[in-house]
């Protein structure tokens, strides 16, 4: 049997994934990653993003807002701030967070809080994509 | 009640349950990480003469759960007393008022997180006690909270939080990642969400408190109240028996009178 990586994404209330993989996509603070079974053990902080888990074909897709990927040769873990399962993504609320950030950018800020639209932006921008790519693929 | 409360612990038990994988996995990426970093340590992780603490005080909004906030009060006062000067920060009503009542100051506060607390909702008070500490306002924080044992045994207890104390490596457990950023910037981050979650945890662990001390209140006062009707009823009889034998001898003594007269 091929290797398989065991992927766990936990938040701190409660576990929203555990499985195999072949392939998983994570967006680490450097940049983007692809992990592959017999990956060399990594800690990265994780960017607003998706993560997306690739089993046999399947692939399924997390949002993340944050948190720490850990990487052993044969385990995946998502310590994620908040992971939700793209299926879950509300939409609607996801338009109404990045349109509340936006305007709050446009105001003059201090640098906290600026740096906390600019996060609260690019969390919803995330989410709003990965909405997106799931709804064309469904198409 | 008594039912009502044991469901709700159950729930509550499922979800402290449920964080734990995080904290877990938390606590050994922090201890490998703490290992591994060099130069100038974390603030969180350097102890400084403490001239000035802070308590997160952990107790339920509502009461009808026997001694459970009392006795969490007591061993806040006991912290309190024993030391440097303390500000608190609370999380849960009971604590709130009986230290608002008290005036020792309370630098921030929330309640009503409800059975389903969640990160977001206690997330104030963790900044609040965060920042008080990075801003050298305090030098140490401490958080009180009542453990839940077993649902005879709901153990109030306290523990520091920062300076953070590293969780000990387990035996072959070292991994050697690699570190993308540098050691110290992972580490940076991992500190204050490890802090976040025990916070969480020990909410989590007080609401369990909470509904175990309330069904063993519940249970005390069904058993209570059973007694009580077990005694009435006793009484009821008795009064009834002695006000029959008293109407049964005056009706033969006036009959006798009669009889007589």
């Amino acid at each position: 049997m091929a290797d398989k990586l065991h992927v766990d994404i936990v938040t701190v209330e409660g576990r929203r994934f555990k499985g195999d993989a072949d392939f998983v996509v994570a967006p680490g603070s450097e940049g983007e990653l692809g992990v592959l079974p017999r990956h060399i053990p990594l800690l990265t902080p994780l960017a607003p993003g998706s993560v997306k888990v690739r089993n046999d074909g399947e692939e399924q897709f997390f949002f993340v807002s944050g948190g720490f990927l850990e990487v052993r040769p044969d385990q995946v873990t998502v310590l994620a701030d908040s992971a939700e399962r793209a299926d879950d993504i509300d939409e609607a609320r996801a338009e109404e967070a990045r349109r509340r950030a936006e305007s709050l950018l446009q105001q003059k800020l201090s640098d906290a809080d600026q740096a906390a639209a600019t996060t609260a932006l690019a969390r919803a921008e995330a989410r709003l994509r990965l909405a997106e790519l799931r709804r064309r693929r469904r198409v | 009640m008594q039912a009502v409360a044991a469901s709700k612990l159950r729930r509550v038990q499922i979800r402290a349950e449920a964080a734990r994988p995080y904290a877990d996995r938390m606590a050994e990426v922090l201890t490998e990480v703490a290992s591994r970093t060099t130069g100038s340590p974390h603030p969180f992780l350097t102890e400084r003469p403490i001239k000035k603490r802070l308590l997160i005080l952990v107790t339920a909004d509502r009461g009808l759960a026997g001694g459970l906030n009392v006795n969490a009060i007591r061993v806040a006062l006991t912290y309190i007393r024993q030391g440097e000067e303390t500000v608190l920060d609370t999380i849960g009503r009971k604590g709130r008022d009986y230290f608002r009542r008290l005036g020792v100051p309370i630098i921030a506060e929330v309640s009503q997180t409800g059975d389903r607390p969640e990160l977001k909702d206690i997330l104030p008070a963790v900044t609040v006690a965060r920042d008080e500490y990075l801003k050298g306002n305090v030098d140490q924080v401490a958080l009180v909270h009542t453990h839940f044992a077993s649902i005879s045994r709901l153990v109030p207890s306290v523990s520091i939080l920062i300076p953070v104390q590293v969780p000990e490596r387990k035996e072959g457990l070292r991994v050697g990642y690699l570190y993308e950023p540098e050691p110290e910037e992972v580490l940076a981050r991992l500190l204050p969400r490890y802090v976040e979650a025990q916070v969480y945890a020990a909410v989590l662990d007080n609401l369990a408190s909470f509904y175990a001390a309330q069904t063993v209140a519940m249970r005390n006062a069904t058993d209570n109240a059973g007694e009580l009707i077990d005694d009435l009823t006793m009484l009821r009889n008795k009064v009834r028996q002695a006000t029959i034998t008293k109407e049964l001898s005056e009706i033969v003594g006036g009959a006798e009178a009669l009889a007589a007269g």
